[in-house]
């Protein structure tokens, strides 16, 4: 092996610096005072004002209406992502079994019409998917919110992938044992995909928590707010008050929506990235 | 499909149908609706509407508005798709190279996968916010006559580098997974075979990539043409004069902002036309894929 040279943990340190030190500063100056802030901009080291910052951000109603907290919107953006990721695991854990052990008649075109899912995110589809939901009365329901999104495919397509690699032999002795389909999938499937289905999750956790569009149009009580679409809404009427503009408390709520993703992310990373490559393949 | 199956019975269709009632509802029913609207114009009040053929599509695909954001949106694409697939190959190569460290710089160069486009968006809209944003200051102080609400190419700039910044990551993750893929004995030989690493490194180890390139590259156009709505709606939301409204963008304004149901579907309609393209060229890629 050559020595690595010095040049190459200079590229290494740039990039690492160029991703991290954004959300750094973000963090750093929503712990000053917004007098601060206006008087001399972003913040390299943090200032005394972290817990009076976050203390009003979580906790004090802010909004149009003065309806709405972080903390609030912090439990509707777990909602969100949990119920997307569990939601997500389980419908397409049950289809990518029927589609790979069972042989059945409309086998194909069902298929298919999982794969089209594939192709047509719904933002293409925004408009008569609000009208869908606001038909059957779901807006601002947590059902309206979650299981349109369940829509696309893609977890189906990752348990297929898996589910054709587990050997023949397992359904065969489990078959002279008796087994039902049912019993084949609950006792032998499910335990030989939990770091799959662990990965999955994670993954789906992330990218529920952080959906925009979806939940932009379909909430319109500002009870029902997830922190991603929320942070907009409380920036605006932050900086159109006739007041200092209260740049720290945006700021904080920036932190606030990123934190816990990004602590999945960080504290299961082997399983993530294990996770998102193979999901791809 | 297994060698091995259950017989016929009516299970399978139990554990599809979760997935397909889902999908029936809120996926075909939608999309059905998205071409049968294209077809009608709603008057003012949205009381009647009728049936107009194509000229929801010829309206909306002559308007000056719209070529704007289509020609918007391929050149930003390319872009985003450009530099962040070269920073990430960049980065991947070198944190596939190091011993001491390697697991920090890993961790520190791809946790920003968390971050949603839009929060990602607000945070740069805050660093160059006139007021505060030193970036702001910066872009001025070495020499621009930097204006992102007003000029439209330091409007895009900013979108761009945010964008940019979002996608890095993810692409340094399946770029650094491609890399370790690539066995060590091919490495051990090239470098017998030639002493420069440069060279080493487009004449062996790019090619060995190329697969994942290709799946990256349509990832990345994916996500320029969708996802970076979020970072739009928080930065420029399109301004100044449409310079920065992706397609995506003009389907939700006209859509929802400008109530032009007929026209907005229409739109709707010709994004899905252009996915389904980009899908087909992933196939292809796939394809290639395989072979390898």
């Amino acid at each position: 092996m050559e020595r690595t040279r010095i040049s190459t943990h200079i590229i290494l340190i740039c990039g690492a610096m160029f991703m991290t030190l954004p959300v750094w500063i973000a963090f750093a100056t929503s712990t000053h005072a917004p007098e601060t802030i206006l008087r001399e901009g972003l913040q390299f080291w943090p200032g005394g004002n972290f817990l009076k910052t976050y203390k009003e951000v979580l906790f004090v109603e802010g909004g149009v209406m003065k309806k709405v907290t972080a903390i609030t919107m912090l439990k509707n953006s777990l909602i969100l992502g949990i119920g997307f990721a569990v939601g997500k695991v389980i419908v397409s854990m049950l289809a990518a079994y029927a589609i790979v052990y069972f042989r059945f008649r409309f086998a194909v075109p069902l298929f298919w019409v999982i794969f089209m899912t594939l192709l047509l995110p719904l933002e293409v589809r925004i408009i008569p998917s609000y009208k869908v939901v606001a038909d059957l009365g779901l807006l601002d329901t947590q059902a309206g919110l979650i299981i349109p999104l369940i829509a696309s495919a893609t977890g189906t397509f990752f348990f297929r992938q898996f589910f054709r690699s587990v050997p023949d032999e397992l359904l065969e002795a489990a078959r002279l044992d008796g087994a039902t389909a049912w019993g084949f999938f609950k006792d032998i499937l499910v335990p030989l995909s939990k770091t799959m289905i662990a990965a999955i999750l994670i993954i789906m956790f992330v990218v529920g928590w952080n959906q925009y569009l979806w939940p932009l149009i379909m909430t319109t009580k500002e009870e029902n707010y997830t922190l991603v679409i929320g942070i907009k809404q409380i920036y605006q009427v932050l900086s159109e008050g006739g007041e200092i503009p209260q740049f720290q408390k945006a700021f904080a709520m920036t932190i606030l929506a990123t934190l816990p993703p990004v602590l999945v992310v960080l504290i299961f990373q082997n399983w993530f990235v294990k996770g998102l490559v193979e999901s791809e393949k | 499909m297994k060698r091995v199956q259950f017989e016929h019975s009516p299970i399978p269709y139990l554990f599809v149908a979760p997935q397909i009632i889902i999908i029936v509802i809120f996926f075909l029913w939608p999309a059905g609706q998205a071409v049968y609207q294209s077809f009608l114009l709603e008057d003012a009040f949205g009381l009647s509407s009728r049936f107009v053929w194509f000229r929801n599509y010829s309206d909306t695909i002559f308007s000056r508005a719209w070529l704007q954001a289509f020609n918007f949106t391929i050149i930003f694409s390319m872009l985003v798709t450009f530099l962040s697939l070269g920073l990430a190959l960049l980065l991947a190569v070198k944190a596939n190279e190091v011993i001491r460290g390697a697991s920090t710089y890993k961790t520190m160069l791809m946790w920003a996968y968390a971050i949603a486009p839009p929060v990602a968006g607000l945070m740069g809209n805050l660093m160059f916010n006139p007021l505060i944003g030193d970036l702001y200051s910066l872009m001025n102080a070495i020499g621009f006559d930097f204006d992102h609400k007003l000029q439209a190419a330091d409007a895009s700039f900013v979108v761009v580098l945010i964008s940019v910044w979002k996608q890095v990551s993810v692409n340094f993750i399946f770029f650094l997974a491609g890399l370790q893929g690539i066995p060590k004995s091919v490495n051990e030989a090239s470098i017998l075979d030639c002493k420069s690493s440069f060279r080493r490194f487009w004449t062996i180890t790019f090619p060995l990539l190329a697969p994942t390139t290709f799946f990256l590259m349509v990832i990345n156009i994916t996500y320029a043409f969708f996802e970076t709505f979020g970072i739009i709606d928080t930065t420029t939301q399109g301004a100044p004069g449409g310079a920065t409204t992706t397609l995506v963008f003009k389907v939700f304004q006209d859509g929802f902002r400008g109530a032009d149901i007929g026209g907005s579907s229409a739109q709707s309609v010709v994004l899905m036309l252009l996915v389904l393209g980009l899908t087909v060229i992933q196939f292809r890629f796939i394809e290639k894929k395989v072979h390898y």
